[in-house]
C-alpha cells in the first residue's frame, strides 16, 4: 500500500501547489473529509473553508472559497475557484469576500437564498478559523 | 521631382515611424510572454475541469432532469454571439478576422430566420460589427481599464451571460475568439458554451473506467459546476485572445518595421541621386562658364 499520494491545488489563474502528501483535509460541501492514499474515488464540491495538506515537509494550510475536489487512490486534486495560502489571507480579503457573499445573498431569489446564506456563514466561519 | 529638402524630411519621418513600430514590437513581445505565461498557468485548471465535467455530463446528460445549461432549452431560436476582441488596434488582422467570423455566423443565422443577439467584449470588435449588425447589440463589456485579465473579469462576464440565460433572453450562446497557435498564426474560433458541450478527451476511455462517488450528488455537483464551467471557458478564451492579440501585434509591427527600413533605403538612394545630379549640373555650369572666358 502506498503511503503517499500526489496532491495538486489549482485555481483558474495558477497552480498553487503540487506536492506529495500523506493526508489532505478537504472542506467538502457536506462536511469535512480527509483524503489519504488509497482513498476510494470521490468527487465533492467545496464550501469556503481551510484546506490542510500534510506532507513530508510538514503541514500547510490554504483558504479556499469553493470549487471541487477529485480524490483517487493515487492523487488528490483540488480545483478551487479562489485559493491562497492561509498566511497570505488578510482581514481585508475576507471582509471583501463576506461583503460580496452578503450582497449576493440579499439579492438571491427565494429558492437559492438558503444556499447563499449558508455561503455567508461558511465565510464567517473561515474568518474565525483563520483568526484575522 | 521632389526637392532635396523634401526627401530629407521624408526620410526623417519614416525613420521616426520605424522607431515607433520597433518599440511597439518590443512591448508586444514582452506582453506576449506574460500573456502566454498566464495562459499556460490556467491550463491545468481548465483541463482538469473539462475532464471531470465531461464524465459527469455523460452520466447525467441523457436524463430528463439534466440542468438547462447542459441540455439546452430545447430550442435554438435565439442565439447569443459573444464576440471577444481587443481594446486596441494596430495588431494586423486580429480584430478583423474575429469580427469577420462572427459576421459570417450572424449572417447565416439571420438567413435561417433565427434571432441574433450580440454581446461584444472589447471595443474594436464592436466598431467592426456595428455597421452591419448594430441593432443586434444587447450589451458591451469594456476591458480597457483592465491591465491583466483575471478570473474575476471572466466571472463578471459569465454572470451577465447567465443572468440573461435565466431570464430566457437566449437559447444558445457561442463565443468568438482567436486561438493562439504561435506568434504568426492565430485562428479565429467559434465555440458554443451554452448548452455546454465538452470535447471528449483523448484518454476518455481511461477516465471512464474510474467510478467516482459523488458528494452531494451528481446532479447537485453538475448544477454547481456548470455556471463555473461557463466562467472557465470564457476565462480560457480571454487568455487565448490576450496572447493572440500580442502575437498578432508583434508580427504586424515586425512587418511595419521592415517595410519602413525598405522605404528608407529607397528614399536614401533617391536622395543621393538627386544630390549627385545637383552637383553635376553645378560643375557643368562652372566649366562652361570658364570655357566662355
Amino acid at each position: 500500500m502506498a503511503d503517499t499520494m500526489q496532491f495538486d491545488l489549482v485555481s483558474p489563474e495558477r497552480k498553487l501547489a503540487s506536492v506529495t502528501a500523506t493526508e489532505v483535509q478537504i472542506p467538502g460541501a457536506d462536511g469535512d473529509m480527509t483524503a489519504m492514499p488509497d482513498h476510494a474515488p470521490v468527487i465533492t464540491t467545496l464550501r469556503p473553508g481551510v484546506l490542510t495538506v500534510t506532507g513530508a515537509d510538514g503541514t500547510s494550510r490554504y483558504a479556499v472559497t469553493g470549487g471541487f475536489a477529485e480524490v483517487t487512490p493515487a492523487a488528490t486534486s483540488v480545483l478551487a475557484e479562489r485559493a491562497m495560502p492561509a498566511e497570505e489571507v488578510t482581514a481585508d480579503v475576507i471582509t471583501q469576500l463576506i461583503a460580496d457573499a452578503t450582497e449576493a445573498a440579499s439579492n438571491a431569489p427565494d429558492d437559492t437564498r438558503d444556499a447563499a446564506n449558508k455561503l455567508v456563514a461558511d465565510m464567517e466561519a473561515l474568518r474565525a478559523e483563520l483568526g484575522v | 521631382m521632389p526637392s532635396l529638402k523634401d526627401l530629407k524630411n521624408r526620410i526623417e519621418s519614416v525613420k521616426s515611424t520605424r522607431k515607433i513600430t520597433k518599440a511597439m514590437q518590443m512591448v508586444a513581445a514582452a506582453k506576449l510572454r506574460r500573456a502566454q505565461e498566464s495562459a499556460e498557468a490556467a491550463r491545468p485548471y481548465a483541463e482538469r475541469f473539462n475532464a471531470v465535467m465531461s464524465g459527469l455530463a455523460q452520466s447525467v446528460g441523457g436524463s430528463d432532469s439534466a440542468p438547462r445549461l447542459l441540455a439546452g432549452t430545447g430550442s435554438d431560436q435565439t442565439q447569443l454571439l459573444i464576440v471577444m476582441t481587443a481594446e486596441r488596434g494596430l495588431c494586423g488582422g486580429f480584430n478583423g478576422n474575429i469580427a469577420k467570423l462572427a459576421k459570417t455566423h450572424a449572417a447565416k443565422l439571420v438567413a435561417e430566420g433565427k434571432t441574433v443577439k450580440i454581446l461584444t467584449v472589447g471595443k474594436k470588435g464592436r466598431d467592426a460589427i456595428k455597421r452591419d449588425y448594430g441593432d443586434h447589440f444587447v450589451g458591451h463589456v469594456d476591458l480597457s481599464d483592465v491591465k491583466r485579465v483575471g478570473y474575476a473579469d471572466a466571472q463578471s462576464i459569465a454572470k451577465d451571460v447567465l443572468t440573461r440565460f435565466d431570464a430566457g433572453e437566449f437559447d444558445v450562446a457561442t463565443i468568438f475568439f482567436a486561438e493562439f497557435v504561435n506568434v504568426v498564426t492565430q485562428v479565429p474560433t467559434a465555440k458554443q458554451i451554452i448548452p455546454a458541450s465538452f470535447e471528449q478527451s483523448e484518454d476518455g476511455d481511461a477516465a471512464e473506467s474510474t467510478l467516482y462517488d459523488y458528494e452531494p450528488s451528481e446532479e447537485a455537483i453538475l448544477a454547481d459546476l456548470l455556471p463555473r464551467g461557463v466562467a472557465t471557458q470564457i476565462f480560457t478564451a480571454l487568455l487565448e485572445n490576450g496572447a493572440s492579440e500580442q502575437g498578432a501585434r508583434m508580427s504586424a509591427m515586425d512587418n511595419a518595421t521592415r517595410n519602413a527600413g525598405e522605404m528608407i533605403d529607397k528614399l536614401t538612394i533617391e536622395f543621393n541621386r538627386s544630390r549627385q545630379a545637383v552637383i553635376t549640373s553645378e560643375l557643368i555650369e562652372i566649366i562652361s562658364g570658364a570655357e566662355a572666358l
